[in-house]
């Protein structure tokens, strides 16, 4: 036998299900899991690895669209394959019967239950909708496809 | 007859133009489907299957690891 460094896996899972704390304050109350919201944004916007949380500033607006986004649905909780964790959200997520007429090409993960803390930022292709619905097919749920992965 | 949610109501397919496009590439399929009334574009839509929509935290296994 013998030892090597690592990351453990098992943290690298813990780390998705909120169970490590390094800081030196109490930062959760709640014991339950967080609602997580999917926010679009224009083609004009900044949004990246800065983003620190849910702005309004850039978003999109338009009939049948409330700002802040939609509630992902997240009934699958993060897991691990070989030495990743990984999570998905569990369905596509879908704004239905809106009108986004001004370009945008990004969706934003935010932690709606944790003062709004951004999770990660997705791009594609530059989209419009009009009266119509946006579908947002989620990647399959596996180490090295799933929408989140820390390897 | 299918109706069709639009920007003046719902309307009968029938009396609209049906456009459908697919863009594919590398980290998405992105499935359009346009209706259009006397040259006015009255309904978009668009179902996005994302591919290569991956985010890894190698960083911090890297920092850390």
């Amino acid at each position: 036998m013998a030892n090597t460094q690592a990351m453990c896996t098992s943290f690298k899972n813990e780390i998705l299900q909120a169970y490590h704390n390094f800081g030196t304050t109490v930062t959760r109350g709640a014991t339950t899991a967080d609602t997580f919201k999917a926010a679009l944004y224009l083609t004009s916007a900044t949004i990246n690895a800065a983003t620190t949380a849910y702005t309004v500033t850039g978003e999109v607006t338009g009939t049948g669209y409330t700002a802040g986004g939609v509630t992902v649905t997240n009934a699958t909780a993060p897991t691990t394959s070989g030495t990743t964790a990984y999570w998905t959200p569990s369905a596509a997520i879908t704004y239905t019967t809106v009108t986004l007429t001004t370009a945008f090409d990004t969706v934003l993960i935010y932690n709606s239950s944790q003062a709004n803390r951004a999770v990660s930022v997705h791009t594609f292709g530059s989209q419009t909708i009009t009266a119509g619905t946006l579908t947002l097919v989620m990647p399959t749920n596996a180490a090295g496809t799933a929408l989140l992965n820390i390897a | 007859m299918a109706l069709v949610m639009t920007t003046k109501g719902e309307m009968d397919e029938s009396l609209l133009e049906k456009r459908t496009g697919v863009d594919d590439n590398e980290s998405e399929r992105a499935e359009w489907t346009e209706y259009w009334l006397e040259g006015e574009m009255v309904h978009r839509s668009v179902h996005l299957t994302l591919k290569k929509f991956t985010l890894t935290g190698e960083a911090i296994a890297a920092s850390i690891g």
